[in-house]
């Protein structure tokens, strides 16, 4: 009987206890929304690495500090969250504490399952992830996303680096063969066949994002094999430019400008401007305008960009890249444009046949174009 | 110049002395600490801990030699400490060596914020392949002095252990603590003197990463090595000179994935890239047997007893 009394009492403490809490929580909202009223916009900005590591973080975080320099815009972000149940915890605390009104969760991994779990808890609170996940009427109203056309900076630095290249053998050391990395990697390669048809791009895939040691031995075998600039896609390029440089061979750069650390051999590079995104959010917030649902764009749009050449690259390479890049400014630039093979003899787009850049096609991407060296098999 | 297949080979022999060092002397230190009878863990930590001191005393002095010898002595502060610890009665060593794994890195990070951006002087190479002429096979004998040392510091210590006073204490000391004992020899602070030594050159092995190859200091720079290194000195059966090779195969395994890649062998770089994996499993298999505990593992570890 004292058993049966015993295990009541415990589950009514239990309960209590859970609607207590429930009860905190709601007030804590409730707080949460009365200081989002102020006139400072708020936003809060995650990510899943240092904010200093010279590439894909260092690029959100560039763009943070420029809106951190608005005045009626408070700032803050918190870096090297993991995507797993940390991230929900960071995002709470965001809007309980600090009062986001709007969070950039700028990893591809937080949105599922992370943000889709949190959002429709807090319906007046904008969730803007970066990389182009969203899909209407699938996700909650309160998300969106944006993410940039970096691979039409890439087919500039494939022209770059195809034009200074004396061997004709570019490289690419690439972390894993998924559909973004594998658009830069054919953009790169398109580029520079654009002027010189023979060239041929060796790739290299280390396996994850962030191999140091891994990215220099990388490195080192492709100029061994006579390779004479050498271009990345990894979370940080620090390494591989700093090997190019050591190996005195030329560099292109990914995610942000990397001149300082190769300024012999840094010929250009492919540069996200997340500068320009975060204020025009910040100025819809402001307003209170509709924020869509997706943002996207390229160096039309200015959400990416090319860095300035290095004083090596000649007058002619120059041109001819400056000639593609006046072609994506106003728009009639098609990179996919048939026909083109694949690396394995395939024709994967047909003579007279084209992709424009927006088309959803392109975002599936699982081969490699024709004179790339490579597999996208693991 | 086109090197083909000989890229392998060249990339397999140059990666065995880049990727290899860091493995030597982080091995080499565990090596010493077993034999007076502890297990370190905590070395990844200290490794971590010397790549960062390392770079941001390269960076201040101006001197990545000042720099090298700073690292090494944040990673004797590092064993000093693990070793301090455990010589209270009742504490484990395999825990307070995970404690300080995540201690060391901890602190590590957040003392190296500053250092991830700015440049700091890289230690210099010597070039051992200046007789040839075959460009690729000159950029893998380039070497860094740490190296040689690292083969010096192994031969020395090799031949300390097994024909000197001093080698003899940190054996019975890691062989039985009883017989240390009743010989009148301070166990604890022949066990504290050998982590701390350990810790040094895990230090060392820490700058070489940071201050040489692959010549930076990121959060990331670390995938492992210092735990790795662990493993490698019951791989290699706690003798330096064997520490040696077992770290160059190693590297020259590690260097493997990529290079087979850059000649276009371009499927299954995921079974390239854990070779190094694999062949430690095998041999461990292979050398194992049930009839006896392993070969020269000092019987005082935690592990064997």
């Amino acid at each position: 009987m004292s058993e049966s009394y015993k295990l009541t009492r415990r589950q009514v403490l239990k309960r209590s206890a859970a609607v207590g809490a429930l009860g905190m929580l709601g007030s804590l909202d409730w707080v949460g929304q009365a200081w989002g009223a102020s006139d400072k916009v708020k936003m809060g900005f995650i990510f899943v690495g240092p904010r200093d590591d010279y590439g894909y973080n260092q690029a959100h975080f560039e763009g943070k500090a420029a809106v951190t320099k608005l005045d009626w815009v408070k700032a803050f972000d918190e870096e090297k969250v993991p995507e797993t149940i940390e991230i929900q915890k960071t995002m709470e605390s965001m809007i309980k504490l600090d009062g986001a009104q709007v969070l950039f969760p700028t990893s591809f991994g937080y949105f599922d399952p992370h943000i889709l779990k949190i959002a429709p808890h807090y319906p007046t609170i904008q969730f803007l992830h970066c990389g182009g996940l969203y899909q209407d009427g699938k996700h909650p109203k309160n998300v969106g996303s944006y993410f940039g056309y970096i691979d039409e900076s890439q087919y500039i630095s494939g022209i770059v680096a195809g034009g200074m290249s004396k061997s004709g053998k570019l490289g690419f050391v690439a972390a894993k063969p998924i559909s973004q990395v594998l658009r830069n990697i054919n953009n790169y390669t398109l580029g520079a066949r654009s002027i010189k048809p023979n060239t041929t791009v060796h790739v290299i895939f280390t396996g994850d994002w962030s191999l140091p040691v891994r990215e220099a031995e990388a490195t080192n075998s492709l100029v061994d094999q006579g390779i004479d600039v050498v271009t990345c896609h990894v979370d940080s390029p620090k390494v591989v430019m700093t090997t190019c440089e050591k190996r005195d061979i030329y560099c292109t750069g990914y995610h942000c400008n990397q001149s300082k650390l190769a300024p012999k051999g840094y010929l250009t590079g492919a540069e996200w401007n997340w500068a320009k995104v975060y204020m025009d959010y910040a100025e819809m917030i402001r307003k209170g305008q509709q924020i869509p649902h997706l943002v996207r764009g390229g160096l039309k749009e200015g959400i990416v960009r090319v860095s300035d050449y290095n004083q090596v690259v000649t007058e002619a390479v120059r041109k001819q890249a400056d000639a593609a890049k006046d072609k994506f400014m106003s728009g009639e630039m098609v990179v996919y444009k048939g026909p083109i093979k694949d690396n394995t003899g395939r024709v994967v787009i047909a003579a007279g046949k084209e992709h424009v850049q927006t088309d959803i096609w392109l975002e599936s991407m699982d081969w490699l174009v024709e004179g790339v060296i490579g597999s996208t098999k693991s | 110049m086109e090197a083909g297949w000989w890229g392998v080979l060249i990339a397999v022999l140059g990666g065995a002395i880049r990727i290899g060092t860091p493995f030597l002397f982080v091995s080499l230190g565990e090596c010493l600490t077993e034999k007076s009878g502890r297990i370190n863990l905590g070395l990844e930590g200290t490794l971590v801990m010397g790549a960062m001191t390392g770079y941001a005393v390269s960076l201040h002095s101006g001197s990545p030699w000042l720099g090298v010898l700073c690292a090494g002595l944040a990673g004797m502060a590092l064993g000093a400490l693990h070793s301090w610890l455990c010589s209270f009665q009742r504490v484990n060593d395999i825990a307070v060596g995970i404690a300080m794994m995540l201690f060391g890195t901890g602190l590590a990070f957040f003392l190296g914020k500053p250092y991830i951006q700015p440049s700091a002087p890289r230690l210099p190479s010597i070039d051992l392949g200046a007789w040839s002429d075959v460009p690729q096979l000159k950029a893998a004998l380039q070497i860094n002095a740490l190296f040689l040392i690292g083969i010096v510091v192994a031969i020395v210590l090799g031949w300390m252990l097994t024909n000197t006073a001093w080698g003899l204490k940190v054996r019975v000391a890691g062989e039985s603590a009883d017989a240390a004992r009743a010989l009148g020899l301070p166990v604890d602070r022949i066990r504290i003197m050998s982590t701390a030594q350990g810790g040094f050159l895990a230090g060392i092995g820490g700058s070489y990463l940071s201050l040489y190859y692959p010549f930076n200091w990121s959060e990331g720079l670390s995938s492992g090595q210092g735990l790795m290194a662990v493993a490698l000195v019951i791989f290699a059966r706690w003798q330096p000179m064997a520490c040696l090779w077992v770290s160059l195969l190693w590297g020259g395994a590690a260097a493997l994935g990529p290079s087979l890649q850059s000649v276009g062998i371009t499927g299954g770089y995921y079974i390239f890239n854990a070779i190094p994996y694999i062949m430690t499993l095998a041999v461990m298999i292979i050398t194992c047997s049930p009839r006896r505990t392993l070969v020269g593992a000092p019987h005082e570890l935690t592990v064997t007893r």
